[in-house]
């Protein structure tokens, strides 16, 4: 990861808290083949290991209340097996709920007729997939251009619109060539184009990159954000690692078990995690490439201090700040937004954030 | 004395078995017994098994089984007129196309059908070792002046096929739709595929005159619809899932989901399908000459009729070419089928 991409991180995490595109409510998910029965026994605080023991129910989610910001990136995070694939399919209801509300600009999903769910697939949720999930028999330009031709426009109008997000995917001049020749990472360029084609607001990613070689998934993650800098979709992404995770979310959900353990600002959840479960995770961070000058400074009180060894944007990375001082832990510098000073850092309260907290304690936040 | 006497007079019912006293036709068996007059005791060592023709020695109202299977008969014939007004105008077309296509096969000059044949051959498969083959083929059944009847067979054949596969694969989609609906036929399909062919020749001669064509076409159809059906449920239910979902999630229609995806995906299976259907109408083609289908199955007959065992065997390595002809062309279409979706 290099400086380039520091760069397109920092325009996309300045985005102050958005309105809300789609709010979770109250959701809960149980499989099996009573799941009243099962809900009624979560409700009353049995836990997954024991509805499936004695109940034969599988608590796929539980109580989950997430609110996704319209243009920004919702990452939701969890070991395999936590209920990550059953929360995305929720949305555009290619799972059905066992109790709870999915608003979407406001209105709840769950009313919606079979028509209006088609609707609403088409045109405003598309969906990129881990295992890519094109369709073997149709070349790359036909897949991307899926999600219009379902919804029965001008054959023309799809192949130039196709045509335009496979060159913005970086695929140009494969169009005619059959999924099965490209490779992964390519496959799962053309899943974005064609998620991309269907022009919706909303763009759900189920472990998009989990199937992609490390270097590629880089490639992956950095097109992700470049796209997003343009188009401001309201993305929700689904991913196992961390460290993807810290990379591309503006606000992230961690799920343990079909419940929500934590979520919020992604500095925040690093800084002050609030569970022993979550501590663990973020305990193999490399913290200096994911803190930023904004989570760790001094709020600043009157005027800059003078003897300040120079300014830093309250976006840098902690890393660049350590290349900057060159080692040195006397420094320190005045901590700028949009070139106005807004706190102070030194050099010994950044060593301190880089060490991970090892037990609960309180006031982390202001080390 | 009758062995089973004992029974009906325990549970009570020798008041319901005179009733139906009747001094009705007797079996050669019976005759006999009277005619020893023997009113002997059976030892225990010698006790007859409860068949219905024993217990009607002991009781009169109990049927024998000749009385059962005539039965049957009656009720078959029963209900075979009502039948026939329903099933004969259906089937009707069915009469008319084997004959359509055995007048037009048999009536297009040898050249111009051969020239056909290999023409769809390379079309089918764009597999020029397998038109040679094909090409081979017909020459030398020509040659042996057995051109006619393989192309009579073949014309039943392209017949009902295409009609197995017309319905076949319909009806393999519903069942792919629906769990109740394939368990209620599987049991059927089994049926029809494990049946001796010769069973189901039966019903059907006593419902359709066995100078109708549509007889063995009815009978082929239900012999080789199987696999087609079959395979179609298990392509389409083999479609990869993660496909599916992606179709349903860019809210694609069932319809669209169907034609644009499943069908597609599931189409090497259903040509697997096809292919077993066209050998097992081939298969009982050579059955069906029993009553009365053309081609070279009636040599086959002709040859165990009249112990000509040239005709026999010379015919029989008719069919078995005209077999691997089918076999080799529909597979070489399958694998070109399956070479363009390799992924
Ligand atoms: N159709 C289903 N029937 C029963 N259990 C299911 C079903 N789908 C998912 N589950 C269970 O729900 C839990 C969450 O699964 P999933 O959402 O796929 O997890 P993740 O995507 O985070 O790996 C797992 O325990 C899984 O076994
Ligand atoms: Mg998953």
């Amino acid at each position: 990861m290099g400086m380039d991409n520091v760069a397109t991180e920092n325009t996309i995490n300045t985005a102050p808290s958005a309105p809300a595109k789609v709010v979770i409510r109250d959701l809960f998910k149980i499989f099996g083949s009573d799941p009243k029965m099962g809900l009624q026994q979560v409700r009353n605080g049995v836990n997954k290991t024991d509805l499936l023991d004695q109940h034969g129910q599988v608590l796929g989610l539980r109580d989950i209340n997430v609110e996704m910001g319209e243009g920004q990136i919702t990452v939701i995070m969890g070991l395999s097996g936590s209920g990550k694939s059953t929360l995305i399919r929720h949305l555009n209801r290619l799972i059905e709920p066992t109790a709870g509300e999915i608003l979407v600009d406001g209105v709840d999903v769950m009313s919606y007729s079979a028509t209006q769910l088609r609707e609403l697939r088409q045109s405003q949720m598309s969906m990129v997939f881990q295992k890519f999930a094109l369709l073997p028999h149709r070349t790359v330009l036909q897949n991307a251009g899926m999600a219009m031709r379902i919804r029965g426009d001008q054959e023309d109008a799809i192949n130039a619109e196709a045509a335009k997000w496979l060159d913005r995917v970086g695929l140009q001049g494969v169009g005619n060539q059959y999924p099965h020749q490209l490779s992964g990472g390519m496959q799962q360029r053309v899943g974005i184009a064609r998620a991309l084609t269907s022009n919706a607001p909303i763009m759900l990613m189920d472990e998009a990159f989990s199937a992609l070689d490390p270097l590629i998934r880089t490639d992956m993650q950095n097109l992700l954000l470049e796209l997003q800098k343009d188009l401001h979709k309201t993305i929700v992404f689904i991913t196992h690692d961390l460290d993807e995770a810290l990379k591309i979310a503006d606000h992230l959900v961690i799920l343990k078990d079909g419940h929500i353990v934590q979520q919020g600002e992604p500095q925040d959840i690093l800084l002050n995690p609030s569970d022993p479960y979550i501590e663990d995770f973020v305990g193999d961070i490399n913290r200096a490439r994911v803190l930023r000058a904004r989570s760790v400074m001094e709020p600043l009180v009157g005027e800059p201090p003078a003897d300040a060894q120079g300014q830093v944007d309250h976006d840098d990375t902690l890393e660049s700040i350590i290349a900057r001082s060159g080692g040195d832990i006397s420094h320190g510098y005045v901590v700028t937004k949009d070139n106005v000073p807004v706190g102070t850092l030194n050099m010994t309260a950044l060593l301190k954030a880089l060490v991970p907290r090892i037990s609960s304690d309180s006031g982390a936040r202001n080390y | 004395m009758a062995a089973y006497d004992w029974f009906f007079d325990t549970v009570g019912l020798r008041e319901w078995c005179n009733a139906s006293k009747s001094e009705g036709t007797m079996s050669m068996a019976d005759l006999l017994a009277k005619a020893k007059g023997g009113a002997s005791e059976t030892s225990w060592w010698e006790v007859p098994f409860p068949s219905l023709d024993t217990l009607n020695k002991s009781c009169d109202s109990v049927m024998r089984t000749r009385d059962f299977t005539a039965s049957i008969e009656q009720a078959f014939l029963g209900v075979k007129d009502n039948l026939k007004v329903v099933l004969d105008p259906i089937t009707q077309p069915l009469s008319w196309m084997l004959d359509g296509a055995l007048a037009l096969f048999v009536g297009t000059p040898w050249w111009l059908l051969i020239a056909l044949i290999l023409m769809l051959t390379y079309y089918a498969s764009r597999n020029v070792l397998v038109t040679i083959f094909v090409a081979f083929s017909f020459f030398l059944l020509a040659f042996i002046d057995h051109y006619t009847y393989a192309v009579q067979t073949l014309s039943i054949i392209f017949v009902c096929t295409i009609l197995s596969v017309l319905f076949g694969v319909p009806l393999g989609i519903a069942m792919s739709k629906s769990n109740t609906f394939q368990r209620f036929t599987i049991p059927i399909l089994d049926m029809l595929q494990t049946l001796p062919s010769f069973v189901y020749l039966i019903p059907l001669i006593f419902l359709f005159s066995v100078t109708e064509s549509k007889l063995y076409g009815i009978a082929i159809i239900m012999y080789a619809i199987v696999p087609v059906v079959r395979l179609t449920d298990l392509g389409i239910r083999l479609v990869d899932k993660d496909v599916i979902e992606a179709a349903d999630a860019f809210g694609m229609t069932s319809r669209q989901k169907l034609f644009g995806v499943e069908i597609p995906l599931a189409l090497p299976n259903i040509m697997a399908g096809v292919n077993q259907t066209i050998m097992m109408a081939l298969a009982m083609v050579v059955i069906a000459s029993l009553v009365s289908a053309p081609g070279l199955g009636t040599l086959v007959l002709r040859g165990i009729r009249n112990l000509e065992l040239g005709v026999g065997l010379v015919s029989g390595f008719a069919i078995v070419l005209l077999a691997v002809v089918l076999d080799r062309v529909s597979k070489a279409s399958l694998a070109r089928i399956n070479a363009a979706q390799s992924h």
